[in-house]
């Protein structure tokens, strides 16, 4: 090519570029545009050629972190020396003198569980530390029933039940216990603690409100935290305090979008054992367009004519709750949880609850138990009467016999709750690790003399510190069974108020 | 067709591997007289039961080029009982044997429908790892298209999604109002957040939550049901299907209703009653938990060991008594809800790492060791690591020498969930360490359920003593939850017993070597017909690719068709364009089983187009004589092919004949 030729080729070459650009489709009209525009307004022209190239700059730019870090630049030397000095905590702390006590000293059950059973050490005790209010456990048909189903379904459901999990027995189960409440659905977790902590977070989400008595069990509490709700307390049944609270909410939420507001509270206690007012709170709750998540753990076959809980003691109809979670592990004598509520919030569940979703089914051997003792509350609600005969027979042995204890519970509540007096307190000034020890060496004190009963154990402050400011008292916890005669549990009683007025008084402060 | 013979799992043991044949095999029991009476060849006579093994043992080969899809009975379930009647006609009036009465028929039908029988002692494999350098599985991709597909998929779903709910809004309002602001209440679940519930999921609801009957085993009877409001509620039939169980957790095929575990069982139920109606730390200890827990420590290799009545409860309750604020856990991205519930309650800080990638979690290592907390640069009080053995949705295992190494540099504890891997790898299904050849001791919690394996319900925690006395008063399901119930301890106690060969000695080792076979036979019968399989070669959950949303219900249902069940998960599961099928294998199953998959899988992959794989993961033609493994690796590693030419890797679409005939000697070999 000689240097003559050089521009023919350039012009050869801009002729066929101008003919391509021509030939690209809306060619002409971007072209008209730019003319135009140029005329017209320059400065437009030099804005837009600004916002290309900047889109072209932040197209091309690497990716960096939004996270604000002040981390120190360190060289590779100085990270070894540092890896090579950091010295991490044990996993665990070594621990006080009273926990390995009562690692020792926890219980050991030798065969079967029931109103007497043998320790490990080969003595017969009267057990009044276990939830069996209705002496089901020493039940021969519900055995037999366990063992059919064993033969029919193995023991595992080897699966969570989105996968092959759901068994014909699960949706018996759901299907009683609906019917047993009267509410539309029903929906069955594997294991009652797990279930309102994963059926809180389920339905509220950043953003919400939850409004909680301040004596809620661990179980709410974690739900409350994992649920990263904006969550405010209310005096312990105390319901001038809740409208306040409640009030206050409105209030504050006029001008805001409209969010889920959820109200949270027990039924029966499990930390103390009281009743709450439903009725007031059914009122409230519809008065101020909150729904109402109800744990009736502790009261879901235990209150009411046929066990159907607070609802049935109480009557209000069941439809006021929104979510009602109750436990088949208690006075049902088997294993696992259940939230009842509209068909849309269980059906909500199956997909979303991380505790049922992600977790194995219950086994078939107690999903039919389950069926066949709710049946049994069903149909023959007396079941429950010797249990019921028994608590009145204990509370007039400790409560107001007993000059340093008082209980706490709820006069039908079978769990009896009992704490130091209020006087005895002042005047021993105990904190509450000195009460733990105390009431541990009146448990000691009973078993001694054959008496199996427990103090009421929670998380230690080490673990549950943060939470708040509210902290129940130490207590001791007596569950009554039907399965002792009046006489029985008389003398159960006796020995329990012997031991905290002899424990008690050789303690001077 | 070629014979079977069945070892009923009550009274006999089946040969060890080396071992011959004969040598424990009593010659009087009466599964024996039955095993005989399934192999006996015409000339029975003369011929020992022994021998007749050894035939049965030479013939897998001519076994299974017989095998054709056609011959293959998809729609009807084989059971090796329906076969011995007809075994049965062409056999001399003279036999020795009675035949068996329809009693005894049944019950060996209902056997072999929760565990099958062996079909040829050649079908055992242990599970232990091979050593060499690679440990992470390699990760085949599909091609773009089926990639732009899918995000095209997602996008047309979406977009009718949107559509549908706008017209909804519009003209449907008495349904819809659940999802607005109706009566002064905002929506439970608003129209937003439950979209991809009921635009998307509900599309494949019916391949969810299928209730079942009975016992999840081999087989799986489901109930059937149709819906015809577009999946939002179902109408059950009132017929049942028994399908081929590739979806539930029985591992080792411990999912029995008869059996010496439902036997102690029984037993214990009769004795102890069906709960002890307490938490543990109230009243709720019995003996039977404490020697389970023994037991637990004793098989996993561990000082103590704690057991919980529920799997999801053991992780989410133990993170908080072992890590707290000022402490650092560092999580795989893949771990499973139960470890990030856990940890969250920890209130401890939370970091992931990429999954498996060591050197992302050393590099995530050594910057918070140098820096410390965020902020303040204090050192951190304790950082925890956190992985799974078995990662329930890939399949793959976590790399636990690389971590080990780690750990001895950077001083941090280790926490393996082993809730898929213990008792389903390892030759004495010890699960990963036990896998990777590494004392337990490296490993500060070894964590694991009890529902898998083990055919029961729960989970436990191994460790020190000192952390599992802590455990014990600061686990939330110790002090709250409810004590593991006696039915399920005897399961477990039962269960342990067999594996460890203290029960029924052999049968543990069958169960495991049974598992470890057959989870690396389908895996390679997979990879060769084409499918772009998940996961490492020894684990017996396997992950098929599916890619496109619409793939998943139609794979469910073309298996449903075959008989055969099977899980399939999308997002938010996975990566949304991961959508995948996951075969979970269980002992239970034997050759025929998988051959019955493999011919399902075959029939459906080229019918709907799955068989995407490029042959980088394996699945490769067989070497040619003369070459053997160690050459052509070493050709490898020189970028060559096999004699010297250029290094191609071809998409491997076997034919299924060709799968199923060298599937058994090479299901032993290095998969390749």
């Amino acid at each position: 090519m000689s240097v003559h030729e050089v521009p023919t080729w350039f012009s050869d070459l801009g002729t066929e570029l101008t003919l391509l650009f021509q030939k690209l489709p809306g060619s002409s009209i971007f072209l008209r545009y730019i003319k135009a525009s140029y005329q017209d307004d320059p400065v437009r022209s030099a804005v837009e050629l600004f916002l290309v190239l900047f889109a072209l700059r932040y197209l091309l730019a690497s990716s960096y972190s939004t996270q604000k870090k002040n981390n120190l630049a360190l060289t590779d030397k100085e990270i070894d020396e540092l890896v090579d000095e950091w010295v991490p905590e044990p996993l665990v702390a070594p621990p006080t003198v009273f926990e390995e006590q009562e690692n020792d000293k926890r219980p050991v059950i030798s065969g079967a569980t029931g109103p007497k059973c043998k320790l490990a050490n080969g003595r017969t005790v009267t057990n009044l530390a276990s939830y069996n209010y209705y002496n089901f456990l020493s039940s021969e048909t519900l055995k037999e029933k366990a063992i059919q189903t064993l033969r029919t379904y193995g023991v595992g459901p080897c699966g969570p039940p989105g996968f092959y999990g759901t068994q014909d027995v699960h949706i018996k189960t759901e299907a009683d216990i609906a019917s047993h409440l009267g509410t539309p659905a029903c929906i069955i977790y594997a294991q009652a603690f797990s279930t309102i902590s994963s059926v809180i977070p389920t339905f509220s989400k950043r953003g919400d409100i939850i409004v909680a008595d301040k004596a809620v069990n661990y179980s709410i509490r974690k739900g409350l935290q994992i649920s990263r709700s904006t969550v405010r307390w209310y005096e312990h049944n105390d319901m001038a305090d809740l409208e306040r609270v409640l009030t206050q909410v409105v209030k504050e939420q006029a001008r805001k979008p409209l969010t889920r507001r959820f109200l949270v509270t027990e039924a029966l206690f499990e930390d103390i054992g009281d009743i709450i007012d439903l009725p007031k709170i059914v009122e409230l709750k519809e008065r101020y367009k909150f729904r109402l998540i109800l744990d009736e753990t502790w009261s879901y076959g235990v209150l009411g004519r046929t066990g159907r809980g607070i609802t049935e003691r109480q009557n209000v109809d069941v439809g006021s709750v929104d979510m009602l979670i109750g436990s088949l592990a208690g006075p049902l004598c088997t294993a696992g949880g259940f939230c009842a509520a509209g068909a849309v919030a269980v059906e909500h569940q199956r997909i979303n609850s991380p505790s049922y979703t992600y977790s194995a089914a219950l086994p078939a051997m107690m999903a039919t138990t389950a069926s066949e003792t709710i049946t049994l509350l069903q149909t023959n609600p007396e079941v429950m009467n010797q249990c019921r005969e028994n608590i009145k027979s204990m509370w007039a042995q400790l409560d107001p016999r007993s000059e340093w204890m008082y209980c706490t519970s709820f006069i039908e509540n079978p769990m009896m709750l009992l704490q130091f007096k209020p006087e005895v307190l002042s005047a021993r000034k105990w904190n509450v690790q000195e009460q733990e020890a105390v009431l541990q060496e009146i448990v000691d004190e009973c078993l001694v003399n054959g008496v199996l009963v427990t103090r009421r154990k929670g998380m230690p402050r080490s673990v549950s510190a943060k939470d708040f400011g509210f902290e129940c008292m130490p207590s001791l916890k007596i569950c009554i069974t039907g399965g002792l005669s009046k006489k029985e549990i008389e003398k159960a009683g006796i020995i329990i108020r012997h031991a905290i007025t002899k424990i008690t008084r050789s303690k001077k402060s | 067709m070629p014979r079977r013979f069945s070892i009923p799992f009550t009274s006999s043991t089946p040969p060890a591997l080396n071992d011959k044949p004969s040598a424990n095999r009593p010659a009087s029991s009466r599964g024996n007289r039955v095993l005989s009476y399934f192999v006996t060849p015409k000339k029975q006579e003369t011929q020992s039961a022994a021998a007749a093994l050894q035939a049965a043992s030479e013939k897998p080969q001519s076994f299974s080029s017989s095998i054709s899809p056609a011959a293959l009975p998809l729609p009807t379930i084989s059971l090796s009982t329906a076969r011995a009647d007809s075994a049965n006609m062409d056999e001399p009036p003279t036999t020795l044997f009675q035949p068996p009465s329809p009693a005894e028929i049944r019950r060996l039908q209902k056997q072999h429908a929760q565990f099958g029988p062996l079909v040829s002692p050649s079908h055992r494999h242990v599970s232990r790892h091979m050593g060499g350098e690679s440990i992470d599985p390699v990760e085949d991709t599909p091609p773009y298209f089926w990639v732009v597909t899918t995000y095209i998929s997602y996008l047309i779903l979406l977009a009718v999604g949107h559509i549908c709910d706008a017209l909804a809004r519009r003209f449907d309002k008495k349904n819809f109002s659940q999802l607005m602001v109706h009566n002064g209440y905002a929506p439970l679940t608003d129209s937003s957040e439950a979209f991809y519930t009921r635009r998307l999921k509900m599309r494949l609801n019916d391949c969810f939550n299928r209730p079942t009957t009975g016992v999840p085993g081999r087989f799986i009877t489901l109930l059937d049901r149709t819906s015809d409001d577009g999946n939002y509620t179902f109408q059950y039939t009132g017929t049942k299907t028994e399908t081929l169980n590739v979806s539930s957790y029985n591992y080792l095929g411990f999912a029995q209703s008869e059996g010496p575990c439902a036997d102690h069982v029984e037993e214990v139920v009769r004795k102890n009653g069906i709960t002890v109606a307490s938490s543990r730390s109230m009243g709720g200890q019995t003996e039977l938990h404490i020697e389970v827990e023994d037991q637990v420590a004793k098989f996993v290799g561990k000082q103590s060991a704690t057991v919980f009545s529920m799997g999801f409860a053991t992780n989410s309750g133990v993170f908080p008594a072992l890590v707290g604020k000022g402490c650092l856990l560092i999580s795989d991205e893949l771990n499973h809800a139960s470890i990030r519930m856990g940890s969250r309650w920890s209130g401890a800080t939370i970091k992931m790492f990429k999954h498996n990638d060591m050197k992302d979690l050393e590099k995530l290592l050594r910057e918070n060791i140098s820096q410390g907390q965020p902020r303040t640069h204090r050192p951190w009080k304790k950082i925890l690591v956190v992985v799974e053995g078995l990662f329930s949705m890939e399949g793959t295992m976590c790399n636990l020498p690389g971590l080990v190494d780690l750990k001895n540099r950077y001083k941090f504890n280790l926490f393996v969930d082993e809730a898929h891997s213990i008792g389903a790898i390892g030759p004495r299904g010890r699960g990963v360490c036990d896998y990777f050849g590494i004392d337990p001791a490296e490993v500060d919690i070894l964590m694991g359920t009890l529902t898998k394996s083990f055919g029961a319900n729960g989970g436990y925690i191994a460790a020190d003593k000192n952390i599992i006395d802590a455990l014990r008063l600061t686990h939330a399901s110790f002090i709250y939850g409810e004590s593991p119930s006696p039915l399920l301890l005897s399961q477990i106690h039962a269960s342990l017993r067999l594996i460890n060969g203290e029960l029924m000695p052999g049968q543990g080792e069958e169960r495991l070597q049974r598992l470890a076979f057959n989870s690396r036979y389908l895996r390679l019968g997979l990879k060769r017909l084409g499918y772009i399989v998940y996961g490492h070669d020894d684990s017996p959950i396997i992950p098929i690719m599916l890619y496109n949303p619409a793939k998943m219900p139609a794979f469910s249902r073309e298996m449903l068709k075959r008989k055969i069940s099977v899980v399939v998960v999308g997002y938010p599961a996975t990566p949304l364009i991961s959508s995948r099928a996951r075969l979970c294998i269980s002992a239970a199953h034997n050759k025929d089983d998988l051959d019955r998959i493999l011919a399902a899988c075959d029939e459906v992959g080229n019918a709907m187009q799955i068989k995407f794989s490029s042959g980088i993961a394996g699945g490769a033609p067989p070497l040619p004589a003369g070459v053997t493994p160690e050459m052509e690796r070493k050709w490898k590693e020189k970028g060559q092919g096999w004699f010297g030419d250029k290094l191609d890797v071809q998409p491997p679409r076997w034919k299924l004949e060709d799968v199923i005939k060298h599937g058994v000697q090479d299901t032993k070999i290095t998969l390749r």
